[in-house]
């Protein structure tokens, strides 16, 4: 008899999948917060995006915490939500997993130490992990028949974090000495645009659209913006690419701004009104990027010193204000129905006898967890300016932030294990 | 033409209503409205089911030859779905609000997550294969009550 494990038996890998992906990526938050930390001991460190501590924290944020995480999520939900199965088996994903990971961290210490070997190590590390997801998402993505609404949108994210990665090799070998940047901080804006904008952005967005309606119980997007919002930030991205720079940042800060809005404005109109406490994470996520998206014009008007500081403000309230407070608000979702629906599949136990999603993860903790992550962008949000106390108590709420996370993460896999599951 | 995701996708739109309204009497612990509410609800999810299972899943299976394929995925999802609804109807009786939300919790997960990929994979596939059937399908679909589903 064929076991029945999976969302579906037929699409979703098992749940030692995505949750050793989440789990890697909580450790690269948890990462990122301490090695914040430790450069706070030397305030001057975090006041320019260029600098070797920024760019090296930068990386376990995007490569670490939200890469692992998108990765694996799009490994669990693809199949819900394209009706395509990507074709990676549980060792190779594993192994990719532990091979961004090493890339991950090998490229935050050379970055940080500003080491040719370890660079050339991270770029060969990352390279072969990601050439190792490349057939599988390849195939589901593009020559899958499957079709949906949201096939398109994906398949751009996918684009986008190909073009970023190729941009960043080019850096990261180039940094090594391999061979010359003629036009580092060029290719340094391009590389950020696909990877922030492209890859992160659209992914989002792209998931939003089916997630808010469907897990939040709102009305759905309106549809003039899901049919032409990510072809309008596609847009933007290859105007900034081939020099419309101006033209291209408008664009996206637009898309960023519409985006927001009409999620809040959905979520206020929503119907469900029992406690919801993943709305906060996604609130905080919208507020943070519609602010990016109207702050983003003022930095160009700066005078000269202000705009380095702006921009890693800017970054801040990107990554840690919207981006990983959404990652967070999905995972609280996502993670508890898992380990629910593979219990209940696995063991056949009733439901009233296995824990229900608000027992894998009370709501109280949530909310608890919330008002730290909070916290932690608030108090970071000024660094740049105002280096100091409140930086490293910013990055000692993100450390907590990052702590309890994991602690959620790692209750959900006990839980799971003691009802009797297997990974 | 999309006779058949039209009609079962209205039916999921009006299951949700029904669960939204369950759910938000419980959480204002207001019992007798919660009961009755949730009452509505799944009688008409159990109808829903059941139009499923006894009309729609049998004739795309007949056609498309696949007895091991998507449907055999739904009706497995449907058994949950029943389990979390008896689950749900025990706590109700015991007024213990924080179980019933749990319960409803998972339970809209689930259901939602089944709904996406009937709505955007199954359907569909039903919608092709069985287009000249569907007006019969559709009408037959609709004598499946909810009375007699909660008797089936």
């Amino acid at each position: 008899m064929q076991p029945v494990t999976g969302l579906s038996y037929e699409q979703g890998p098992p749940l030692g999948v995505p949750l050793g992906f989440f789990q890697s990526a909580t450790l690269f938050l948890l990462l990122a917060a301490l090695a914040g930390l430790l450069a706070s001991l030397w305030p001057d460190s975090l006041t320019s995006r260029w600098s070797p501590a920024v760019l090296a924290i930068t990386h376990l944020l995007t490569l670490g915490f939200l890469g692992l995480v998108m990765v694996g999520a799009m490994l669990q939900m693809l199949p819900v939500l394209l009706g395509v199965t990507v074709k990676v088996r549980p060792f190779w994903a594993q192994a990719a997993r532990h091979g961004l990971s090493a890339g991950t961290l090998l490229l935050a210490l050379g970055l940080g130490l500003g080491d040719r070997i370890l660079l050339i190590g991270a770029a060969t590390m990352l390279g072969l992990s990601l050439l190792s997801l490349l057939p599988g998402f390849t195939r589901a993505l593009f020559f899958s028949r499957a079709r949906t609404s949201l096939t398109w949108p994906y398949r751009k994210a996918w684009l986008a974090l190909w073009v970023t990665f190729i941009l960043g090799l080019s850096l990261a070998l180039g940094l090594a000495g391999l061979w010359p940047l003629a036009d580092p901080i060029g290719l340094t804006h391009l590389h950020l645009i696909w990877g922030l904008a492209g890859w992160v952005l659209l992914l989002i967005i792209a998931s939003a659209y089916q997630v808010i309606p469907m897990l939040q119980l709102t009305p759905p997007y309106p549809a003039r913006v899901s049919r032409s919002l990510t072809w309008l930030l596609f847009t933007g991205l290859l105007l900034d690419s081939l020099g419309a720079s101006t033209m291209g940042a408008v664009i996206l800060a637009m898309t960023a701004l519409i985006f927001s809005l009409s999620t809040l404005w959905i979520q206020h109109r929503r119907r469900r009104k029992v406690v919801d406490e993943t709305m906060s994470f996604w609130r905080l996520g919208m507020v943070s990027l519609a602010l990016c998206a109207l702050l983003l014009p003022v930095t160009g008007q700066l005078t000269e010193s202000l705009v380095d500081p702006a921009q890693t403000s800017l970054g801040i309230l990107f990554l840690i204000g919207f981006a990983s407070s959404v990652v967070m608000g999905m995972l609280y979702k996502i993670l508890p129905f898992l380990a629910w629906f593979h219990l209940r599949t696995q063991t056949g136990a009733p439901s009233s006898q296995i824990p229900n999603m608000k027992q894998f993860i009370p709501d109280r903790q949530q909310r608890q967890h919330f008002w730290l992550h909070l916290l932690s962008v608030v108090l970071l949000l000024p660094m740049p300016f105002l280096p100091g106390p409140f930086a490293l108590l910013g990055w000692a709420f993100l450390t907590l932030s990052a702590f309890q996370l994991l602690r959620h993460i790692d209750a959900v896999k006990r839980s799971f294990l003691a009802h009797g599951g297997r990974l | 033409m999309a006779r058949i995701a039209d009609y079962l996708s209205e039916d999921h739109g009006h299951c949700d209503d029904l669960f939204v309204a369950a759910e938000n009497a419980v959480s204002t612990a207001d019992w007798a409205l919660a009961q009755s509410a949730f009452t509505h609800f799944k009688n008409a999810t159990l109808c829903h089911l059941a139009r499923e299972e006894v009309v729609l899943f049998p004739a795309f299976e007949s056609t498309s030859g696949m007895v091991a394929g998507p449907t055999q995925v739904m009706r497995m999802e449907h058994t949950e779905m029943r389990d979390t609804l008896a689950a749900m109807e025990e706590s109700l009786l015991q007024h213990d609000s924080k179980a019933f939300l749990g319960l409803s919790e998972t339970l809209l997960m689930l259901m939602r997550q089944h709904n996406i990929k009937e709505e955007q994979i199954l359907y569909r596939m039903c919608d092709q294969m069985l287009a000249g059937d569907a007006d019969n399908l559709v009408e037959r679909m609709a004598a499946v009550t909810p009375g007699a589903a909660a008797q089936a």
